[in-house]
């Protein structure tokens, strides 16, 4: 799998990191270097084998529908680099 | 005066609670050496005197009136910087939470508080515990104490160097494919990583949510396992941890592995293998041997399919728990971008540092259209081979012994030019997170340039008592556990 | 040429459980913003979700009663994308094993036309926080209280061809979920949203033209808007020599067009996971069964045994069943009465007018059964006439559950009179008063007898008894 420039730069606007020319010829050669490294993957035959997504065969882990008081705005709100008295604030979303 | 620095945990505990020395004098002996030593070592983002004397005082009252009797009780301990600490810090050694304060503890903070440990601070690390050897923290390397020109490891070397210098009796951190277990073996320390779903990880800020476990750093496998027994145990706010009563691991210990048997992975011993490294090993075993063990080769075939398996699995679960960091909640924001896409771009790419952009990156990859059935779902296969291969092991062997990592500690400024190299040194530790077990490394020799040698000892899954139990045999016939660095 | 609307639905229903599918912030609607939140839903770093038993246990009831396939062995995903309404930057939703598939149910529209929607698949999901936009400055506030308010997003086949045959559907939800108890699909809260893929293609054509899909549409009213707009824009294009581009498409209802959502910087790729925070659920065959074994009687059940055992029309059954509270009033009030027909009549004639006119909705009605039926017993005896009984119907609708009936009517004087010797005065009165329509009925009119009647009423304040007066009437009539 040869990772080309337009991989490059398509993954890097889905991650939603912005690369300048210069950064992405150096992701360009080493992810090309991993991707490389992790084809000796392809050498395993995999066909008859389920994914396994959970290690242990743990599950029907739920909570019982018992409300728990919501914590203080001010505290959810103190790490925002910017809000209101009563909301996170973004840059505008619609034109 | 008692040299409270180079004690145990449990010591230290058994001290406090005999009136000998007091929780408060305890938290002092430790800031002093963190005073003194950690403009070298730089295993510290953030100290918390006043508050951890303010909480000495508190924990002393209360060991006084017979409220707190445990074992840790008023013994200091150092969280690595990835646990969410409430009111305090915590920072993941990057830029994007450089002045992030959780409004909540973690569910092994609250444990340690219940149990009377009292935190002193928070330690240095790979940036998002993405790294090797601590060099990609914002916050500068982590020295190793040994020689300070070298790496602590990592991502958990702040835990590991701050240990082994005497800084702390005991450290948290978190492994998710290695990073308490090199660091613990660069560092001459013990570090033991528990069978997942054994802490919860609610408040660890995760990497890789199925791999990540937190666990303990210290001077001996008693500590571990004392901390072990305050940290451990299902938590209704993280729905993978395990609903199993371990009883006291600390008490389980009894140091006799007579017939046990003990694997030793061929591959292990082959390529890329130091020689030093390999002798100790060896000779790990024929002390094993003595005290009753059975050691017999074993294979290991699939040890050059781990770490491209665990890159792939990590990187992508590393690409979605990440992307939260985006300049709208928490964190760092940019000065200056052009729209709310912009600003997250714009943000993200200041706010993180380059081995972490190139993990998230890869992890869009493996995760992206067309590409998700030939790596992600491949190394999820992958995965359950060596899920399966492991079970097949683990029905004759009672435990598996290897190195745990190729060499001792790399120099600074080595590794990073060289990522794949990088990535191999995880080779002996990954396998263990890919399958869930429970992971041990203890010191095991030197090696000539005086750096320390790490063993490591794999268990099945929940034979965390087991695998504990192999290595306090093996500490109490030994003393390398026992060594510091000089100057220390 | 004629074309041929073909749509699909994507339906997102909020359930109505009392906590949030993954932390236990209450789900209430409303609320100042940011007051339902806590760590986990708002995507602290560190946190970690626990899913709430309820949702399962809706979600299983509403793909038992879409008659779908239930998966025994169910995962969540991971949905990956940046928006300032999502704080994790991804969705907990299910892509490759969803808890229902393959399932259908059965529709009516207004004009009559039955026909079957096929159900692709439903999935549980969370829900995402609300934006709101300031109207001057460059900026966007955001709210996280309905961030992680369970959902269930049902996809449906292509099946419908008209605005009609989705608004039948979307009411059809709307029933069997209310009574099933696990939403109120409240379209103007958001609780209830239909997303629609439309295609148009040549009548007669097989093949399936390109589709888009319509978001942001919030009443019943704007899907008819939107499909009428969306279908004549696309076959506007085809005519045109264009193409359908396949996109999505936000639907304004204040200009009353649909604007591409589409921009080069969002080519959508979720890179869809397995959800490792969230252990895998089995749903047992036991909870599949119990479920089914105790489904409630749904509209359709409802207007049978309303029409066999009541002797109600059909039409006037599907307009009392197609509302869960409606019926639940209906069933009350004839079990303590048993007089369905009259409880029937004004059910139909006065709470349907008096919602329609008050703009009342079926669930917000607060009227006692118990009062209902006494109020039954004293209209169908002669101690009110129908006239007086509406305003003593309409004053009970409206007070509250302490509402005294006899009072009420004693202090309005409402009693019925039938008092011969007064309401003979009263006749006298009014024939004396109009000769000329007396005159008519002489010269063989005999229509005008009512006008007769209608003036002892008035004259009575609509006390007097009916029957009296035509009785009365006819008698003095018969004495000119």
């Amino acid at each position: 799998m040869k990772i080309t420039k337009e991989i490059v730069e398509s993954v890097a606007n889905l991650s939603r990191i912005k690369l300048d020319e210069a950064a992405t010829v150096k992701m360009q050669t080493e992810l090309g270097a991993v991707i490389d490294y992790m084809e000796i993957l392809n050498s395993l035959d995999t066909k008859e084998i389920e994914p396994m997504s959970h290690i242990f065969s743990l599950n029907n882990v739920m909570r019982d529908d018992l409300i728990k008081p919501s914590i203080d705005r001010q505290e959810i709100l103190s790490n925002a680099p910017d809000h209101t008295d009563e909301t996170f604030v973004v840059p505008k979303t619609v034109g | 005066m008692m040299n409270i620095n180079k004690m145990t945990a449990l010591d230290i505990g058994a001290e406090i609670k005999k009136g000998n020395i007091t929780a408060v004098d305890a938290v002092k002996a430790f800031y002093d050496t963190i005073e003194s030593t950690d403009n070298i070592i730089n295993a510290f983002i953030t100290t918390n005197k006043a508050e951890a004397l303010r909480k000495a005082e508190d924990v002393q009252k209360k060991i006084d009136s017979g409220k707190l009797t445990g074992s840790l009780a008023g013994v200091p301990i150092a969280i690595k910087d990835n646990i969410c600490t409430k009111g305090m810090k915590t920072t993941c050694a990057s830029k994007m939470l450089g002045d992030f304060i959780p409004v909540y503890n973690a569910t092994v903070i609250e444990k340690l508080e219940q149990a009377g440990v009292i935190i002193i601070g928070k330690l240095n690390m790979d940036e998002f515990a993405m790294g090797s050897t601590n060099e990609t923290s914002y916050y500068g390397s982590c020295k190793n104490p040994w020689n300070t020109n070298k790496v602590s490891g990592g991502s958990s070397g702040g835990a590991a160097a701050s240990v082994a210098s005497n800084q702390v009796p005991m450290a948290l951190g978190s492994d998710t494919g290695g990073s308490i277990r090199q660091p613990a073996s660069y560092c001459g320390v013990t570090g033991f990583k528990p069978t997942y779903g054994t802490v919860s990880r609610y408040g660890l800020i995760a990497y890789a949510s199925s791999l990540d476990q937190i666990g303990p750093i210290a001077k001996s496998v008693q500590d571990c396992a004392a901390v072990m027994d305050v940290i451990c145990g299902k938590d209704e706010r993280d729905g993978t941890t395990l609903d199993i009563k371990y009883g006291g691991l600390l008490e389980s210990l009894n140091g006799n592995i007579k017939g046990m048997k003990i694997g030793l992975p061929k591959q292990c011993f082959d390529k890329g293998l130091d020689n030093q490294v390999k002798n100790s090993i060896l000779s790990m075993s024929d002390t094993l041997k003595e005290l009753g063990a059975q050691v017999d080769y074993i294979e290991m075939s699939f040890l050059d399919y781990v770490i491209p398996t665990y890159y792939i699995l990590a990187s992508a679960e590393a690409s979605s728990n990440l992307s939260r960091f985006d300049g709208v909640k928490f964190g760092f924001r940019a000065k200056s971008f052009d729209g709310v896409t912009d600003m997250y771009s714009v943000t993200r790419s200041e706010g993180f540092g380059d081995e972490v952009k190139k993990r998230i990156l890869l992890g869009t990859f493996v995760l992206s259209s067309g590409y998700y059935d030939a790596y992600y779902r491949k190394a999820l296969q992958v995965k359950s081979l060596i899920s399966k291969k492991f079970n097949e092991i683990f029905q004759n062997f009672d435990a598996i012994l290897c190195p745990t990592t190729p060499t001792t500690a790399p120099n600074l400024d080595q590794s990073l030019s060289d990522p794949l190299q990088m990535y191999l040194s995880d080779i002996y530790t990954v396998s263990a997170n890919l399958a869930g077990l429970p992971g041990l490394s203890i010191p095991c020799g030197f090696d000539q340039s005086g750096m320390p040698i790490g063993a490591q000892i794999i268990g099945a899954p929940l034979d965390d008592k087991k695998i504990l139990n192999i290595g306090f045999a093996y500490q109490q016939n030994t003393e390398f556990h026992k060594m510091s660095p000089k100057g220390v | 040429m004629n074309y041929e609307i073909v749509m699909g639905l994507e339906v997102h229903v909020e359930l109505a459980t009392k906590t949030k599918i993954f932390c236990s912030c209450t789900t209430e609607f409303g609320g100042a913003p940011n007051t339902h939140c806590c760590p986990v839903c708002t995507g602290m770093p560190g946190t970690l979700p626990v899913f709430n038993k309820k949702v399962l246990e809706y979600a299983v009831k509403a793909g038992v009663a879409l008659n779908c396939d239930i998966t025994r062995y169910n995962k969540f995903d991971r949905k990956n994308y940046f928006y300032p309404d999502l704080p994790k930057a991804y969705q907990i939703s299910q892509l490759y094993l969803p808890f229902a598939k393959n399932g259908s149910i059965d529709i009516k529209t207004r004009s009559g036309l039955e026909k079957t929607i096929r159900i692709h698949e439903i999935h549980m999901e969370e829900d995402a926080g609300k934006l709101i936009h300031s109207p001057t400055g460059n900026e966007t506030f955001t709210d996280y209280n309905r961030c992680g308010v369970p959902l269930i997003e049902i996809v449906s086949e292509p099946d419908f061809r008209s605005a009609e045959d989705v608004i039948a559907y979307l009411e059809k939800l709307k029933t069997t979920f209310e009574y099933l108890g696990i939403s109120d699909c409240k379209m103007q809260e958001g609780s209830m949203r239909a997303d629609v893929n439309l295609s148009v293609r040549p009548n007669g054509s097989e093949k399936i033209g390109t589709r888009t899909e319509m978001k942001n549409i919030n009443s019943f009213k704007a899907i008819e808007r939107a499909i009428a707009f969306e279908s004549a824009r696309q076959i506007e294009l085809i005519e045109n020599g264009g193409e359908v581009i396949q996109e999505t498409r936000r639907w304004d209802d204040n200009k009353g067009l649909s604007i591409s959502m589409r921009s080069k910087e969002d080519a959508q790729d979720y890179r869809y996971f397995p959800e490792p925070d969230i252990p895998p659920i089995n749903i047992s065959e036991e909870l599949i069964e119990e479920i089914k074994n105790n489904q409630p009687e749904f509209a359709s059940a409802k207007v049978l045994r309303y029409v066999n055992d009541f002797g109600i029309t059909r039409a006037d059954a599907e307009i009392i069943a197609s509302s869960k509270y409606i019926a639940k009033i209906f069933e009350d009030t004839v079990a303590i009465c048993n007089e369905p027909k009259e409880v029937r009549y004004w059910i139909i004639n006065q709470i349907m007018y008096l919602m329609n006119d008050k703009g009342i909705l079926p669930e917000d009605i607060n009227l006692s059964c118990e009062k209902f039926a006494e109020f039954i017993k004293i209209a169908t005896s002669d101690r009110i006439n129908r006239p007086t009984a509406k305003t003593v119907f309409e004053a009970m609708f409206f007070a509250s559950h302490d509402f005294d009936l006899e009072k009420y009517i004693k202090d309005n004087g409402l009693e019925q009179v039938d008092d011969t010797d007064s309401i003979r005065e009263a006749v006298l009165g009014v024939l004396s008063a109009n000769p000329n329509t007396v005159k008519q009925y002489k010269n063989g009119q005999t229509k005008v007898v009512g006008f007769f009647v209608g003036q002892v009423m008035k004259a009575t304040q609509g006390k007097a008894k009916p029957d009296t007066v035509n009785k009365i009437v006819a008698e003095e009539l018969a004495k000119l």
